[in-house]
């Protein structure tokens, strides 16, 4: 019998990361903190909103770019799980 | 215009996967339900010579690295959702032809081929940067060059098929490229010398007519760019044209038995998704597939609308026992609704089975409620529960299937 090979989803390249978000009563998300391992990070700012494809990760959603402590990175939603680029 | 996602579920597959998106790759169906062929393949698997629609084991024997995947659809299927909604950002008259591709009518009286290239070359890089996927991109002025264009910009680009240029790129094709000419056609046409789509448009209208009846005018009008089909707006739901649901059994079936039973399931699917969509159906065809892949389908008009599984099931019944009674073994079998329209509050009825049809839309709804609160295994009729095939959940596993291009086009026989 042949085998498949499962799709995996936590892979290397896409981190799933818990995420504090604000949905305004238009239904926009934004973002507001992440916890990576046992620590909490407010984002500071998003710098920019846009739908978006991650080659590394490998997903695509609504592309946030934000930073944190003058750190820029991507965070992506996909339907309604949050990743980052790891 | 005619967007096409290059081996979609493949492409969708390797953006998945980082770790195997460099390695031939193919999403292959499950061999133990029968579908053991392969469905797409990637570049590098491509290049192994694998083709889509051969056996699992001889995919492998041409590439023993190949990766083999199962096939993702509910991802699939919000790839292809993604896609469309970048479509209907540039026009709201876009028609899906499966998964994978669509039509977009972007005429207005500004347009000319030189901006439709531009917004072609945007909705290009658009997919590439939201989704991670490759599309080729046909911009033509109708959409059977439109499609062949996208063909041509293979893997990944656009091309415009003008007035001025379909006689180099498009009349060299092969005849057996153009939309609706299938293997046993191109096999008509080249006893008769037609090889090119050029050879199909300067031949003689009445040899054609003669051979292939009114499908040979039409191909050839499709040949010189004569078509004027519109882009058919099918993904509105308001115009949705039919509503169908067919299944390759996980064995052959034998046994009448067992052949209605997978009716029955699918009958009670169609019905709960017309009632769904808030439809009514007046002509419902059936269609069955026996081991030696001939199929055949019938199709019956109903004397009033309905959207009741027991009458939309009799109908199927009575068509089975008609028309299928000398069969071979089954493969798959398909129900199909059509003729739709809106489920109006029924109007005032003398006719003597009011109170039956009332009682059968009070069970309809009672089990449409409660699946929808507790899932489809909630409630299921005991008929079903004789045998594993009943478990199957025909509405919850149903895919997008082509609209059929041709109107009218309801009844397919082929031997």
């Amino acid at each position: 019998m042949l085998e498949l090979i499962p799709q995996d989803h936590n892979h290397e390249g896409k981190l799933y990361v818990p995420v504090w978000a604000y949905y305004d009563a238009c239904g926009n998300i934004k973002p507001l903190a992440l916890r990576l391992g046992d620590q909490n990070f407010i984002i500071d700012r998003i710098l920019d909103v846009r739908p978006g494809a991650s080659r590394k990760a490998g997903g695509c959603g609504i592309r946030y770019l934000c930073r944190i402590r003058e750190q820029r990175f991507a965070l992506y939603l996909e339907e309604d799980r949050w990743f980052m680029e790891s | 215009m005619h967007a096409d996602m290059n081996s979609f579920y493949a492409a969708v597959e390797c953006m998945h996967r980082p770790a195997e998106r460099a390695l031939p790759l193919a999403v292959g169906g499950d061999a133990e339900r029968r579908h053991g062929i392969i469905l797409a393949k990637n570049e590098y698997a491509k290049r192994y010579g694998i083709k889509t629609a051969e056996a699992l084991w001889q995919a492998r024997q041409k590439c023993p690295q190949l990766c083999i995947v199962p096939p993702d659809y509910p991802l699939y299927m919000r790839y292809s959702a993604l896609a469309r909604k970048i479509y209907a950002s540039y026009t709201p008259k876009t028609e899906s032809f499966g998964l994978d591709e669509c039509w977009l009518d972007l005429s207005d009286r500004h347009m000319d081929f030189r901006r439709a290239a531009r917004l072609a070359e945007e909705i290009h890089l658009r997919i590439i940067n939201e989704l991670g996927v490759t599309v080729s991109v046909g911009v033509s002025w109708n959409k059977v060059f439109a499609k062949l264009g996208s063909d041509l910009s293979k893997p990944d680009g656009t091309v415009v098929i003008t007035p001025g240029n379909y006689r180099e790129r498009i009349w060299p094709l092969p005849v057996g490229d153009l939309l609706y000419v299938g293997r046993a056609t191109e096999r008509k046409l080249r006893h008769a010398g037609i090889k090119s789509i050029g050879d199909l448009a300067r031949c003689p209208s009445r040899w054609l007519k003669e051979r292939l009846g009114k499908v040979g005018l039409m191909l050839q009008a499709f040949a010189r760019g004569e078509d004027r089909s519109e882009v058919s707006m099918s993904d509105d739901p308001e115009v949705i044209k039919s509503i169908g649901n067919s299944v390759t059994t996980p064995r052959d079936l034998i046994r009448d038995e067992e052949v209605k039973l997978v009716y029955f399931a699918l009958a009670e699917s169609v019905a709960a998704r017309l009632r769904e969509q808030g439809l009514t159906s007046s002509c419902i065809s059936i269609s069955l597939r026996d081991s030696r892949l001939c199929s055949a389908s019938h199709q019956r008009a109903l004397s009033r609308p309905t959207d009741l599984t027991m009458e939309i099931l009799d109908e199927v019944m009575a068509l089975y026992e008609e028309h299928f009674q000398e069969r071979g073994p089954v493969r798959s079998l398909g129900i199909k609704a059509s003729k739709l329209q809106p489920a109006d509050p029924e109007q005032l009825n003398f006719m003597p089975d009011r109170a039956r049809r009332e009682q059968y839309a009070r069970i309809d709804r009672t089990v449409d409620g409660l699946r929808r609160r507790f899932g489809y295994a909630a409630v299921r009729r005991a008929y079903l529960l004789k045998d594993e095939l009943g478990r199957l959940d025909a509405k919850g596993s149903h895919v997008i299937a082509p609209v059929p291009f041709i109107k009218g086009g309801e009844t397919i026989c082929s031997n």
